[in-house]
Formats: structure tokens, sequence, C-alpha cells
């Protein structure tokens, strides 16, 4: 378990030295904040698209790291050194994506209620859309992941990494915006939170098995 | 474990750290890259404390040979044996009992040559007893080095590097691909000082050279033939 939590670390050191998140975080604000110049001020149309902008720019945030989370370590050969440790391949990739989840996602989703604000959306509707970017965006890390691992001996495969996990997120897309929108209405939409946990559970079970068979397959 | 093989500084090894049988077989391994078959019919045998030398030409197959090995790349034919366990050849599940010291040194330039060393320990499960990191250092020769980022070491030190989870975590079958590339010869001798240890307690050890190595038991020379 120790060795675990230390692949885990050492991905949230690089992740962070990086400055994956401040780019991300960075991205996320200025995606934002581009939206009313596009959109018109009204504020009552803002808010109304609140909830689909937002998660457009949480998925499109987040995809500009996901690329790097294998590749990395395929350009400079630690992925060989991670097929021989002392842990299954698939709890090392598990463990690299909560490194991953707790590096990226969490300083996204701090920035989330900001960006919602400067969308017109009202304090009262930020945990109903936390609480359901809270159960979609681990499907969200997962999935990419399986794109990420595909492309991962492709030079410059990030093009290719979005390519192939934007399929996989129109579910987590369709509840998660679904969701936020009934936020907005005042109500708690417990089945479309349920069903994005469900995504996200489901996920968290087979990404790992996948995303481990695509980086044996890479390292031949 | 007894006190006084921990006491001393530059050993790093735990005294017979190989319980299992040591024994590692190849048996008719042939492998290609592409349409080019680079070899067949190797067959080799090597028991605890014995070093096989890989020589051979560029492109000869040695890193793919190694590489079979340690489990990263199927053996098209043949088998793959350690101890007395089944090949793991046709399942390729790579191995726990080997370490691969290839040419991308799976370094991460981000971080400090210390916090290498503690990372390393920690994801190889280095048994606590295994020296300080000091010690270390001094071993490998980057005494006073450990606040440098591994980005800003030389091509040899960073070798040297890499070098340091064959100290934390012992296993049996070290695979190293051309050791000797980019050492000086303090470091060469490193090598050699460490291969030495660790077949001295049983381990076992395939490399690739272009220079001869002075620890080898048996040779093998890839691509006679074509």
């Amino acid at each position: 378990m120790s060795v675990f939590w230390a692949i885990c670390r050492q991905h949230v050191v690089l992740a962070w030295r990086g400055g994956h998140a401040t780019l991300a975080v960075a991205f996320l604000f200025i995606g934002v904040t581009l939206m009313p110049f596009g959109l018109g001020p009204e504020l009552a149309l803002l808010q109304a698209l609140a909830p689909g902008l937002l998660w457009v720019v949480l998925i499109m945030a987040l995809l500009t790291s996901l690329d790097r989370v294998f590749q990395a370590d395929y350009e400079d050969g630690s992925l060989d050194q991670m097929l021989l440790m002392p842990l299954p391949l698939e709890f090392v990739v598990l463990a690299k994506l909560l490194g991953h989840y707790i590096a990226l996602v969490l300083p996204l989703l701090l920035a989330v209620p900001l960006a919602g604000l400067l969308l017109n959306l009202a304090p009262a509707h930020l945990p109903m859309l936390l609480l359901a970017m809270l159960a979609g965006s681990p499907a969200l890390v997962l999935l990419g992941g399986i794109g990420a691992s595909l492309a991962v001996s492709v030079r410059r495969g990030g093009l290719l990494t979005v390519l192939l996990s934007l399929p996989f997120y129109v579910p987590v897309m369709i509840f998660g915006a679904g969701a936020t929108k009934q936020a907005l209405a005042g109500e708690i939409d417990e089945a479309r939170l349920a069903i994005l946990g469900l995504i996200s559970l489901a996920s968290l079970l087979a990404a790992p098995v996948a995303i481990a068979a695509a980086l044996r397959n890479a390292v031949r | 474990m007894t006190e006084n093989t921990m006491a001393k500084p530059q050993k790093f090894f735990l005294p017979n750290p190989y319980a299992e049988p040591a024994h590692l077989q190849l048996q008719g391994l042939a492998c290609s890259r592409g349409l080019r078959l680079l070899f067949e019919g190797i067959s080799q045998t090597l028991k605890g404390g014995e070093a096989l030398a890989l020589y051979g030409a560029n492109g000869s197959g040695k890193t793919s040979l190694l590489r079979q090995i340690a489990g990263l790349l199927p053996a098209d034919i043949g088998t793959i044996s350690f101890g007395d366990a089944p090949s793991h050849a046709p399942s390729h599940t790579p191995s726990r009992r080997v370490h691969f010291i290839g040419h991308a040194d799976g370094l991460k330039n981000a971080l400090s040559v210390g916090e290498t060393l503690v990372f390393d320990a920690a994801l190889w499960g280095a048994p606590k007893a295994a020296g300080n990191t000091n010690d270390l250092l001094a071993l490998l020769g980057l005494k006073n080095r450990a606040w440098q980022a591994v980005g800003d070491l030389s091509a040899g030190q960073r070798r040297r590097l890499a070098l340091a989870k064959l100290c934390l975590a012992p296993r049996p079958i070290w695979l190293l691909d051309e050791p000797m590339t980019a050492l000086d010869e303090a470091g060469q001798q490193l090598i050699d000082t460490l291969a030495g240890e660790h077949l001295a307690a049983g381990g076992m050890i395939v490399a690739s050279s272009h220079v001869p190595l002075g620890f080898a038991t048996q040779t093998l020379t890839l691509g006679a033939s074509t």
C-alpha cells in the first residue's frame, strides 16, 4: 500500500512542479471570461447557459494536461519501470490517476464556484454544481486516461487524446449539465447525481484495466 | 538479518536477500522486430552467482533480449523461467524478480537527487534497513548532490543515480543494458563493485555491452550469423 501512495505522491509533486494546475485553472478562467463576449452580456442568458458552459470548460481545462499523464513516463523510460514495480500495473495506473485528480481536478473544482459567479450563478446554486462535478469528475479523469494511454506512443498525441476521450465524456456531460440545470430551478436532482456517481464507479473498475492493457502494449 | 552486516556503511545488500531458488533459464528464445528476425534459438541457463554478458553489433537484439527477460516484450517463441516457477512468457506478466536498467533512465528532471532516492526507496518497496541516503549517495559517487536537480546532472551522473534502485530493493536478477555507457573509470568500477557484491550474494546478472565486462562468467554474442 505504501508503494501506491508513493506513486500517487510523486505524481502530485511532479504535476505541481510542472505548473499544470496553474495552467488548467488559468485556462478555465479565460474560457469563462470569453463567454460573455461571444454570447452577449445578458445576465439571464448567461445564467441559463452556465451549467453547460462550465462543464465544457472544465473538460477542456482537464484535457490540457491529461495527455501528459502517461506520455512523460513513456518518454523517459519510467513506464518500463512501472511494469516492474512491486504493485500490479492496474494499481500503479490508479495511483497516478488519483495523483492527477488531487493535483489538477481539485484546484479546478475550487476555481469552478468563482467561475460560476462570473456567469451569474447565484451562491445558492453552487453547492449543487460542485456536488455534480464531484460525482462526475472522477469519470472524466479515468476515461480520459484511457485516451491518454492509447495515444501514449504517438508524438504530439495531445490532440489524439482529446479525440479519443471526448466520446466517452458525452454521458458525463449530459447528466452533469442536466443535474446542474435542475439546481438552477432550485431542485436537487438525485437521480442524475446517482447516475454520475455510477459512471464514475464503473470507470473506476474498468478504466485501470483498459489503461494497463494499453500501456503494456505500448512498451513492447 | 544480523547486526554486523547492517553496520557496514558500504553494504546495502541484506544478507541472503534472494531466498528463492536462484536460477534463470532461457529456452529457444526468438525475437523479431517488424519483419526482421533479430535472433532465434537462444538457450542459456544462469545459476545464482553467475553473470551473462551479451555482445553483438548495434541492432543485433541485445536490448530486445533483455526486455524479453524482463517481461516487457513478449517472447515470440521460447520460454523464460525463473527458479522453478513456470515460464511467464505466454502470459506476458513482467517479473517482480528483475531490475531493468535501460537507456531511458526513468529519472524525473523536476525532482532533486535526494528526492529521487526517497521516492525510489518507496516505489520499490525498499526494506527499512537498506542504508541511509547519504551513504548511498557516497557509494554512487554523488556525495553532496542531494539538493541538485536531476535535470542538471551530467549523463554519467544520471547513470549513477539510476543504479540506486539496485541497492535499495534487492532483486535476484539484474538486467543491465550497456551499463558502462557514459560512465567514467570510477563509475565503471562502481558497476563492477555492485555487480560483484550482487553475484556474491547469489544474484544473477544479464548485461549487454560493447566493452568486455569483468564480472561476466558467460558470454553470448548475438547476430553472429547475419
